[in-house]
């Protein structure tokens, strides 16, 4: 083994990978091996770091040095300085949004310091692909002691004790879940992961297989051992090509290895995996339409009882947790129940991953205690929204959360508070919206999405989800009426209560929270015809200021229809009929004397 | 690679896996090396070379080896520095590929000081 000085950690997630670190990885390989330095400095392929908003992203190690947005002509600069002479490029270090300080360290930089990672602990730190430096890492280390010295029941009590909820959503009791399914009788169990992750914007599940495929495993081995169950599932969207072959690579090292397959470790425990392509439904994540995929019918949720637990894949007891649960098991069995516990709130126990998305700065993925306020997952973690922009609110929980307004930023955030002020959970998708964006538009855009995605089995989601965004679009086209409010309450209500699955009694989430906290602006949208954020290209025109305009003619040429006209240094006029509100001409006006009304 | 087929090999290869990522972290023992343009000069580059060869041969894993700048003191490259815990961080002189495994078995195995290469020291 050659002993490398140091190691440059490359993030190798789906996010840099579209930013380009391919190329920064191959750029890297060419300079070092000119330098003479490629026996000094071993490179390394990482998962996600999730500061994704600034990939791609690299990292020296030991001195823990951070470059963020490098690019193929920085790479021979930052060989040339940092790794040859010892001189790090602080150009490419990390700025905090709000101090503008310029951050050389890892550790040092707000987005990381407010964090605590548990399931993502080693996303970003290891090569997903090398078997070894997962196990470096106390890698089951949790399987070892579970095979060596507990029983399946004291397996179960662990997790419970915990007070691990589940992380896709629904936050029910995960030790509870598999004690009910232990308890079934029956020869053959079923363990599956439900990593069919569609809410927009959200990708912590894709993240985790990419970054730490065997952690996910090690806790899939775990819930197996616990239940009584000898084979399992992984469900991973086909729209996650990377997140599948690093899921299969691990199964195959693991397999390999005999940590899959039979008597796992000389004990009686017999485990085997596979991975399922999802095509990519919404619904399908749903589990009893999960169930209906992986059994090769049309994924489609049917009525519980009988739950999973006691009637699930091919009729037998299975037990579906989420990506994100499975990833905290192995360090609840390895550190014990109260190491857990001891993070979080009274009823909701750990962390969660949230995206972050939207209307701020630092985009990406990050981990916090259960109980935290939105407040600093906003603005410690996330740098708060751009420039001049004013915070209107945050919708969480995706298609089937709700948004929810700056007073109610001091919230701590756990599955009950959250379900109490309105909005979810879900898998934990954060989105940002600023004074630009229109509630009514948001709230439209989440049900085209959940309307779309019906699987169209049950009347109150296939028909009822058309019929409010049949509302919706007319109210965005300004031609709502006053009874639209009350309309849409009602069907909302009723879809709620009436649906089959939790596709459709969620789905109207979007639009009850946002009539709860942001009702005056679907008002102004009705009764005043008028879009307050500018959105809603219905309700309002552009103008120009002739105070403001200095003929400078800009706009009359780049206007595509030829809207706009006026003689040069006369301030000019725009004919609203011809107008197709296209933008341009606000965006490229160097006086702002364009403007919308 | 075998099939792992007890709970004793898993132990074992957990063991030794570590060394793979011994240089992910920072160790509270360091070596430190000035590369500047002078250092370099003056075979900075031999001397890390050397130094890694050097720890590889003794199989020493809980040291951070690290590059800094010109410290301005040109006339002594190359200059190394030795920061140990909770002792005086020690920077030598005109270091030369041959004196490092003397820096490395007496300083840093034994914690006993060059005192003929020492050039000046920093109190902890």
């Amino acid at each position: 083994m050659v002993f490398y000085r140091g190691h440059l950690l490359i993030c190798g997630g789906t996010g840099c990978v579209s930013s380009g670190c391919k190329d920064i990885i191959i750029a890297f390989q060419e300079e070092l091996r000119k330098k003479k330095l490629d026996e000094e400095i071993k490179i390394v392929e990482t998962g996600c770091h999730g500061l994704c908003e600034m990939g791609p992203l690299v990292i020296l190690h030991p001195e823990s040095v951070f470059y963020c947005r490098v690019e193929v002509k920085d790479v021979q600069e930052i060989v040339d300085e940092h790794l040859m002479k010892g001189r790090p490029v602080s150009r490419l270090f990390f700025t905090e949004p709000l101090s503008l300080d310029k951050v050389p360290k890892y550790q040092e930089i707000g987005f990381y310091r407010k964090q605590q990672r548990i399931a993502l602990r080693n996303c970003g730190f290891i090569d997903p692909e090398n078997f070894n430096e997962y196990l470096a890492c106390d890698g089951y280390a949790a399987l070892e002691k579970m095979l060596s010295e507990m029983t399946p029941e004291e397996v179960t009590n662990v997790v419970k004790a915990a007070g691990l909820r589940g992380r896709g959503g629904g936050g029910f009791s995960t030790g509870t879940k598999w004690e009910l399914c232990a308890k079934a009788t029956s020869i053959k169990k079923y363990i599956i992961c439900n990593a069919d992750e569609g809410d927009p914007g959200a990708f912590m599940d894709r993240s985790l297989l990419e970054g730490d495929p065997h952690n996910v495993l090690e806790g899939m081995m775990i819930a197996a051992y616990a239940i009584g169950a000898d084979e399992g599932y992984l469900y991973i969207r086909a729209e996650y090509p990377l997140a599948i072959k690093r899921t299969q690579t691990a199964i195959s090292r693991a397999e390999e290895l005999g940590l899959l397959g039979k008597n796992i470790l000389g004990s009686n425990f017999s485990f085997t995996l596979k991975i399922k392509e999802g095509a990519g439904a919404f619904v399908c994540g749903e589990e009893t339409a999960l169930i209906a995929s992986i059994e090769g019918r049309r994924g489609m949720p049917r009525s519980r009882p009988p739950f999973p637990v006691v009637k699930g894949l091919f009729g037998k007891p299975t037990v579906i947790n989420n990506v994100e649960t499975f990833a905290n098991v192995p360090q609840i069995i390895l550190h014990g129940a109260d190491k857990f516990a001891a993070v979080g709130t009274e009823r909701s126990k750990g962390t969660k991953v949230f995206a972050l998305t939207g209307k701020l700065r630092n985009t990406g993925l990050v981990e916090v205690p259960m109980g935290i306020t939105m407040r600093e997952i906003i603005y410690d973690i996330g740098g708060g929204t751009f420039e001049g922009k004013k915070f209107k609110a945050v919708q969480i929980g995706g298609p089937s959360g709700g948004c929810l307004p700056e007073d109610r930023l001091d919230l701590p955030i756990d599955y009950d508070s959250l379900v109490q002020a309105g909005a979810m959970m879900g898998s934990g998708g954060l989105v940002v919206l600023d004074d630009e964006s229109c509630i009514v538009d948001v709230a439209r855009y989440f049900l085209s999405f959940t309307r779309s995605e019906s699987c169209g089995k049950c009347t109150p989601c296939r028909e009822g989800t058309m019929r409010l965004l049949e509302i919706l679009e007319r109210i965005c086209a300004g031609q709502g009426v006053p009874e639209d409010i009350a309309k849409v309450e009602k069907l909302a209500y009723i879809i709620k209560a009436s649906a089959l699955c939790g596709l459709g009694q969620t789905a109207p989430n979007p639009i009850l929270s946002t009539l709860r906290y942001f009702r005056h602006e679907y008002e102004a949208h009705i009764h005043d015809k008028k879009c307050p954020a500018g959105v809603c290209q219905a309700l309002f025109d552009y103008r120009i200021d002739d105070r403001i305009c200095n003929g400078c003619t800009i706009c009359a040429k780049i206007c595509p229809v030829g809207a706009i006209s006026g003689e040069r240094k006369q301030a000019h006029q725009l004919d609203i009929v011809k107008c197709i509100k296209c933008g341009i001409c606000l965006e490229r006006c160097p006086k702002n004397a364009i403007f919308k009304e | 690679m075998n099939k792992l087929l007890t709970m004793e090999e898993l132990r074992e290869l957990r063991k030794k896996a570590p060394d793979e990522m011994t240089a992910r972290q920072t160790w509270d023992t360091q070596v430190i090396v000035s590369v500047g343009t002078c250092g370099i000069a003056a075979g900075a580059r031999e001397v890390v070379t050397e130094l890694l060869k050097e720890l590889q041969r003794r199989n020493i894993k809980n040291v951070s080896v690290t590059k800094t700048g010109c410290i301005g003191m040109c006339e002594r490259e190359v200059l190394l520095d030795v920061v140990r815990p909770n002792e005086d961080r020690v920077t030598y002189g005109r270091v030369v590929p041959r004196d490092v495994s003397r820096i490395v078995g007496e300083h840093l195995v034994n914690g006993r000081v060059v005192e003929g290469l020492v050039v000046g020291r920093i109190s902890s």
